[in-house]
């Protein structure tokens, strides 16, 4: 009987074969923290214990309130300086043009691999998937202890396996993709559980699609989403590796699966999730004409170049109705956005270009909405009150809904303006 | 341990932002200051009347989404008692272990249990007393008892490094 890709990966961190349902311990590669490295600093030092266990497999990347909107966010940022400069941290991003949003940093900079385990003090941590790796988020007591011992426990988990087939038509992405699969299997569907993406469709995708998909994995409660590591995983690792100790492994063709589905690219169309659960999906035609008033282009979800490139497709020559917030993944995404005229176009559209990071994905700064307005947001969450203010409303959807959209002042088929 | 309690009754898939909003993670940074903003965006009953000993009693996948764990801090420091579900999410699950906070997976108490009732949690016997009738539950496994007796991860990590 063959193994799925979580068994493989943990029992090969575990030193042991094993199967769905054991516990193992092991030693996680890479530890991420953004700006709750300060909370969690202050909880390792409760332990006792001066120094963390390998500095080296802690990165620290702030991200969710950058630069400070407040003395508050600004004591925190500084508490991390200390604590980096401290315990000798060397993979740490602080608020500048090196930096951007945590996941996409992850896997920009070499940090997301194959085969590899990874935690991170964010529910989103399951992104790294789209390069082959087993991550997933844990608390802030559970990371303060791991950077005490070096060990984290684990319950090996069941699998689902999604299988994709088919390209996408004009005006449809990987959003749309994984909003209908939250939407058919709902926000519990795929808890506990390690979900594979397989199939033809999946190959053709490209590494930010994948992003897209494994992202969302949290979204339907799953432990860690994951794609194969195939050509473009290794052309894309082969000059920033941070380590050679990855290995690309993958499900046996015989493994055993809790759950199976099945998806054809053809017959999707852009979707969206309507307030105020990630799984209220909605194919766009159904909200059309839905009045906004802002539109977000931004967060870990889909704010990599192809997506700016997407949206900035649909904004060219056009000028927005409702205020648009562009917020690039990184630094390393504006700047490109900015080499290949991109910025030109939002800031031609009428756009708002802020720096990277969160920005209003959870109610931080940058763009909080007012009671009663609505927003059509790229980004993985739209829970009352998460960008501020719990009488207001939140569509998600892809980038090219989000453009369409914007120019509109309401929710629009991104089809009719391709 | 035998705790006895009112419930506050919810739904399915009450997240994360709902129990502890977004805005207030870096700007509450102390304990003792979460539990005056807890479940402020799902029901401002409670955030104003929740007293210690209370019980929360939820639907499936309680604790959604973000991996926050203020949203676990703020109803321990509030001093609720227990949480029941029918099911939690994994991040919630695994955090509430780690603060100590006692939860309990049981769908058919969950069903008999109404808003404001009066329950007792039996942990030793593993039953739920519910004015409907008395509900059981696997015990904990022996390591998650471990770490609810020590009072969660961290001084359970203490003490296995010999720190105490």
């Amino acid at each position: 009987m063959g193994k799925t890709f979580a068994e493989k990966v943990l029992g090969k961190a575990a030193g042991q074969d094993v199967k769905a349902g054991q516990v193992v311990t092991v030693e996680p590669h890479f530890c991420m923290s953004h700006d709750n490295a300060a909370p969690i600093s202050k909880i390792f030092k409760k332990i006792g214990v001066d120094k963390v266990w390998n500095p080296d497999h802690l990165v620290i990347i702030l991200d969710h309130a950058v630069p400070a909107p407040t003395d508050k966010h600004a004591e925190n940022h500084k508490i991390i300086r200390e604590f980096v400069k401290e315990q000798g941290i060397k993979h740490f991003y602080d608020a500048n043009s090196k930096g951007g949003v945590c996941h996409q940093i992850m896997c920009q900079e070499g940090f997301a691999l194959p085969g590899l385990v990874m935690v991170g003090s964010d529910s989103h941590t399951c992104t790294y998937g789209a390069y082959g790796a087993f991550s997933t988020g844990i608390g802030r007591s559970e990371m303060a202890a791991t950077w005490a011992t070096g060990k984290i426990w684990f319950r090996v988990p069941e699998s689902m396996k999604i299988t994709a087939k088919g390209s996408f038509k004009k005006g449809v992405s990987a959003k749309d993709l994984i909003l209908k699969i939250i939407g058919d299997i709902k926000a519990d569907g795929a808890d506990y559980m390690s979900v594979e993406f397989h199939g033809p469709a999946i190959s053709q995708m490209s590494l930010a699609e994948r992003m897209t998909l494994c992202n969302m994995g949290i979204e339907m409660g799953a432990k860690n989403a994951v794609c194969p590591p195939d050509e473009k995983v290794l052309e894309a690792i082969k000059d920033n590796a941070k380590t050679d100790k990855w290995e690309a492994i993958w499900a046996d063709e015989d493994a055993v699966y809790a759950k199976e589905l099945e998806y054809d690219l053809q017959d999707l169309e852009p979707g969206v999730a309507k307030p105020h659960t990630v799984d209220n999906y909605a194919p766009v035609s159904e909200v059309a004409g839905t009045p906004i008033h802002q539109a977000f282009l931004g967060s870990c979800t889909n704010a990599r170049i192809e997506d700016l490139r997407e949206a900035a497709s649909i904004l060219k020559g056009k000028e927005v109705a409702v205020r648009t917030i562009v917020i690039p993944a990184s630094w390393k995404v504006y700047r490109q956005a900015m080499e290949e005229g991109l910025l030109d176009i939002f800031l031609d559209a009428g756009c708002i270009i802020n720096n990277p990071g969160c920005g209003p994905c959870m109610g931080n700064h940058e763009g909080i909405l007012a009671p009663g307005e609505v927003c059509i947001s790229t980004a993985n969450r739209n829970f009352k009150g998460r960008m501020g203010n719990k009488e207001s409303f939140i569509y998600l959807a892809s980038p090219m809904t989000v453009a369409a959209s914007a120019i509109k002042g309401a929710i629009a088929d991104p089809r009719e303006v391709l | 341990m035998k705790i006895t309690g009112r419930v506050w009754k919810y739904g399915d898939d009450v997240n994360t932002d709902v129990i502890f909003p977004g805005k207030y993670t870096y700007t509450v940074s102390e304990r003792s200051e979460m539990g005056q903003y807890a479940l402020e965006d799902l029901d401002p009953e409670f955030t104003k009347n929740a007293k210690p000993g209370d019980i929360i009693v939820a639907g499936k996948n309680w604790g959604c989404g973000s991996s926050r764990e203020q949203a676990v801090t703020c109803l321990k420091v509030r001093g609720i008692g227990a949480i029941i579900a029918k099911g939690f999410a994994r991040i919630y699950y695994r955090n509430a272990l780690n603060e100590g906070l006692p939860i309990i997976v049981a769908p058919e108490a969950v069903d008999a249990i109404e808003h404001q009732d009066e329950i007792t949690i039996d942990f030793d016997k593993g039953e739920i007393i519910t004015p409907k009738g008395t509900f059981s539950f696997p015990p904990f496994p022996e390591f998650v008892r471990g770490l609810i007796e020590d009072g969660g991860l961290i001084p359970h990590v203490k003490k296995s490094l010999g720190l105490e």
